[in-house]
């Protein structure tokens, strides 16, 4: 399981998992579920273009889902399901089902594109995706401060000369770069569940922020490597792994979070339910 | 007259009113689609687009499940958009961005036993397509004998929306003012989710899993933007949605022999792209009017502009906030 | 004018809008409003819903430029990079969830709009640590900001906008949400915050009893519009009345203002024969 073509495999994944880890974690905080699930769709299509013309898939995805995050964030839409948004997807992903009709390995691309296939990485491609993400992890630790800022509390970001569209636009960008390294190894369809699913755990164990990204990304990893592994010795495809695991870490995550509050005590959570009364018995958390 | 003729004969290919699949399209892809746009004007009315794409999104589980057991997709993408229905009505009433992560999460989970039933389907049936098949419709290959099946499920959605017309309508607009006139919310709501599980479920079928939103929420939210008056709204929009499957079916019949490939373009797709022009030309349209009578009244537009100076479009509230 | 008490004596104008007017879509939303804003005064901005007093804190912030008229900041126009202005929204919408404590948002005052991510120092704990003893937050320093109450919420915010040291506070209705007891705390959390730090406190709220005790001005709102001055100066019957377009009575109780509309037709045709000189600012 280590040697050969899967060497490439196991490090395209691990560059993967930590940018989702990392991007996740913004995508969460912001609520933007739907758009993370919303750019891979339209990336779906570039890609099938791509191939049909015989350019390389990850280019078309790439182009796709770029112009895409920069139209969503033109258009302002954060998080809303607007018609026109969700008519657009749709029709991307139509488009896409055109694209491939027309190739011989319809199929068998269609299902790769959509759920991630672990084989076919070559050194080429984990250059691509080595350089993607640390472009990817740079540009959002530079913006950590002002994009967290934004995130939780956009109106004062904005008192402080932090740009809320500005914010959004970058952050949507960081996106598709994402979202173009993982979905040949972890599909469009399914790339949002590593997203969602890793970070949404991490901040139930957690309510300090950096903390909380340095989980996510652990997290992220775990699946990732989980889901390889699995997919390696069992044939099943990778996209399964990542979508149960997914759901297994955020329910656990979950569980813990509510096992824990019902026992309130000293710990670094104040009762939910605060008052000013109950807040005195908490005591010193100094 | 031949001029007419030949003209007639471009568009419609040879053997299209004749074609038994094509009868079958029409007829089935016709109901179907009425039935969409008709629950689909309420869906967008009350805000739940969203709660109506992921169960279509949801339906690849249930397609998929039912490939591998060798099972009709219909009762497949029946079970996967009930369930989430009933799973909506739980968790339906939180804060949206939990709801939205935990819809993600689902979805997430579905779809990847989605992959597996596919990969073990394929597997075991040494076929492949069917991911195709499911994901992006089978219009042309619904056997004639499932024709009663989706005729009785469309009218059966359609009746209950037909009976829940106005105690829907009321509690969309204000929850609080029905329940104060006897209505029994949760009730109805549960109902309306269980029809739009239904409509879901057979556009499934006919345009595909993950495609099924267009012909949810596109010929009703293209008729939205002509009309305000939601009787007016359910009439454009199933002309609108009917139309739109039609004229798809003729394409996607006549596109048989033309390039790239030589096997016809997929009925989805002509769908989905007719759909877009259509709520983009009434979006269109709509501005304009809403344009013109600005310009006639003083202020430049027909919103309301608060001392905050932010403008409210008049017609928000109906695809507004979910 | 006859001033019963004179205003703080403080030289230093930390901002001043002059005949400022903005107009959005066609329709004019702020005409020629004017005041100014001292170190160490409480400003209340009085108005009602709808007044204009959140488009006068958006033009302040440089989020809508006016129209019309100029905007001096410490008799300079506006800085780009703004650390020197704090702001506490009225509405935060939080997920409860969200991995972020009371001290980080604190400490994200001092310097969140920098890039890169902070090392953790003794020095900024400290000075978080100082800051939130000074609101009294240090009971929920540790919990999700959206666990928090509203009270505790506010408290936070308020925190945040001091620790970078602004010349200005501007806040929006933050009494809106609040009981009474509570009310009163954060009344004299700010002005305290204002004498000790010298600061100009902005507040905007829609009923100005609980902020006679503290208030050294006022800018009264209304329609757009705006009159400003002392409170003996602006609060008039005849100031008002002129304000609002059409009588109103300001009625005195027990030390506490009501400012409702008149019933008086024949009073209001009195009114109009009056020849005092309006106090600067009104249109």
């Amino acid at each position: 399981m280590f040697s050969g073509f899967m060497v490439n495999a196991w490090v395209v994944a691990t560059i993967v998992a930590v940018v989702a880890g990392v991007v996740g974690f913004f995508t969460v905080l912001r609520g933007s579920a739907f758009v993370a699930h919303a750019i891979p769709q339209a990336g779906f299509a570039g890609a099938a273009g791509a191939s049909l013309i015989g350019v390389s898939t990850f280019a078309g995805l790439g182009a796709f889902a770029l112009v895409s995050a920069v139209a969503i964030g033109l258009l302002g839409k954060r998080g809303r399901h607007d018609a026109m948004t969700a008519l657009w997807l749709v029709f991307m992903l139509g488009l896409g089902a055109l694209f491939l009709s027309w190739s011989q390995e319809y199929a068998a691309a269609v299902f790769a594109l959509l759920f991630g296939e672990v084989l076919g990485v070559s050194t080429n491609q984990v250059l691509v995706t080595a350089v993607l993400g640390a472009v990817c992890i740079a540009a959002l630790v530079l913006l950590y401060r002002p994009l967290l800022l934004s995130s939780v509390v956009p109106t004062v970001a904005e008192a402080h000369g932090i740009r809320s569209q500005q914010m959004e636009m970058c952050f949507l960008v960081v996106v598709a770069v994402a979202t173009t390294m993982s979905v040949p190894v972890v599909g469009a369809l399914l790339m949002f569940s590593l997203m969602i699913g890793a970070p949404g755990a991490a901040r139930s164990f957690t309510a300090k922020p950096l903390v909380a990204l340095g989980l996510s990304v652990a997290i992220s990893l775990l699946i990732v490597w989980i889901s390889i592994a699995a997919s390696y010795l069992t044939d099943w495809p990778v996209g399964f792994f990542v979508g149960i695991l997914g759901a297994v870490f955020f329910i656990g995550g979950r569980a813990w979070a509510t096992w824990r509050r019902s026992d309130v005590g000293r710990g670094d959570e104040a009762d939910p339910r605060s008052g000013a009364g109950q807040l005195q018995e908490v005591g010193q958390l100094a | 007259m031949t001029g007419m003729a030949a003209i007639l004969g471009g568009i419609f290919e040879a053997g299209f009113f004749t074609s038994g699949p094509v009868r079958v399209a029409l007829l089935v892809g016709g109901v179907v689609s009425l039935v969409s746009a008709v629950v689909g004007v309420f869906t967008v009315i009350r805000g739940q687009s969203f709660a109506g794409h992921s169960l279509g999104d949801l339906g690849t589980t249930g397609g998929s499940a039912a490939y591998l057991l060798g099972v009709n997709p219909l009762w497949g993408f029946i079970t996967s958009a009930v369930i989430g229905a009933l799973a909506i009505e739980m968790f339906g009433n939180r804060h949206p961005r939990e709801r939205d992560m935990a819809t993600g999460i689902v979805l997430g989970a579905g779809l990847g036993l989605a992959a597996l039933f596919l990969y073990l389907g394929t597997v075991q049936h040494n076929t492949s397509g069917a991911a195709v098949s499911i994901l992006f419709g089978s219009m042309f290959v619904i056997s004639s004998s499932m024709i009663p099946v989706f005729v009785a499920l469309s009218l059966a959605a359609l009746a209950v929306v037909a009976l829940l017309y106005r105690p829907l309508l009321l509690s969309t607009v204000s929850q609080e003012i029905a329940f104060a006139r006897g209505v029994p919310v949760r009730a109805v709501g549960m109902v309306y989710l269980l029809a739009l599980a239904i409509a879901v479920s057979l556009s499934c079928v006919t345009i595909g899993a993950i495609l099924s939103t267009a012909v949810l929420i596109g010929p009703a939210a293209a008729a939205l933007r002509l009309t305000k008056r939601p009787g007016l709204a359910i009439a454009w929009a199933a002309v609108i949605g009917v139309t739109v499957t039609w004229v798809s079916t003729l394409l996607a019949y006549d596109s048989y022999y033309w390039p790239p490939a030589g096997r016809g373009w997929p009925v989805s797709f002509f769908v989905v792209t007719l759909v877009l022009i259509v709520y983009l030309l009434a979006d269109l349209g709509s501005r304009q009017a809403s344009r013109r009578a600005g310009a006639r009244a003083m202020g430049g537009n027909d919103g309301r502009a608060g001392a905050d100076g932010r403008t409210q479009p008049a017609e928000s509230w109906v695809l507004g906030a979910e | 004018m006859t001033d019963p008490a004179p205003p703080t004596p403080a030289g230093n104008e930390v901002l001043s809008l002059e005949r400022v007017s903005l107009w959005l879509s066609g329709r004019e939303i702020l005409h020629e409003v004017s005041f100014s804003l001292h170190a160490g005064e409480v400003t209340g901005l009085i108005g009602s819903n709808g007044a204009g007093k959140t488009t006068i804190f958006r033009v302040i912030l440089g989020l809508e430029a006016p129209s019309a008229g100029t905007m001096l900041f410490g008799g300079r126009p506006r800085p780009r990079r703004n650390r020197s202005i704090g702001y506490v929204p009225q509405h935060v919408d939080l997920d409860p969830d969200a991995p972020l404590r009371t001290r980080d948002l604190v400490g994200l005052g001092i310097d969140g709009d920098r890039l890169g991510i902070p090392l953790p120092s003794k020095h900024r704990r400290q000075l978080v640590d100082d800051m939130l003893e000074a609101v009294d937050a240090r009971a929920f320093a540790k919990a999700r900001i959206g666990n928090i109450s509203g009270g505790e919420l506010q408290r936070t915010l308020i925190a945040h906008a001091l620790i970078s040291k602004p010349r200005l506070l501007l806040l929006d209705e933050p009494l809106a949400n609040l009981d009474i007891r509570s009310e009163q705390e954060i009344v004299d959390l700010l002005s305290r915050v204002a004498k000790e730090q010298q600061i100009a406190v902005l507040i905007s709220a829609h009923e100005m009893n609980p902020l006679l005790p503290v208030m050294d001005r006022v800018v009264y709102v209304a329609s757009g519009r705006a009159a400003s001055g002392t409170t003996d100066q602006v609060v008039r019957e005849d100031v008002l009345s002129a304000l609002y377009g059409h009588h109103v009575d300001v009625l005195h109780l027990d030390g506490r203002i009501l400012v409702v509309a008149g019933k008086d037709e024949g009073h209001h045709a009195e009114l109009e024969k009056t020849t005092k000189a309006p106090p600067r600012g009104v249109a």
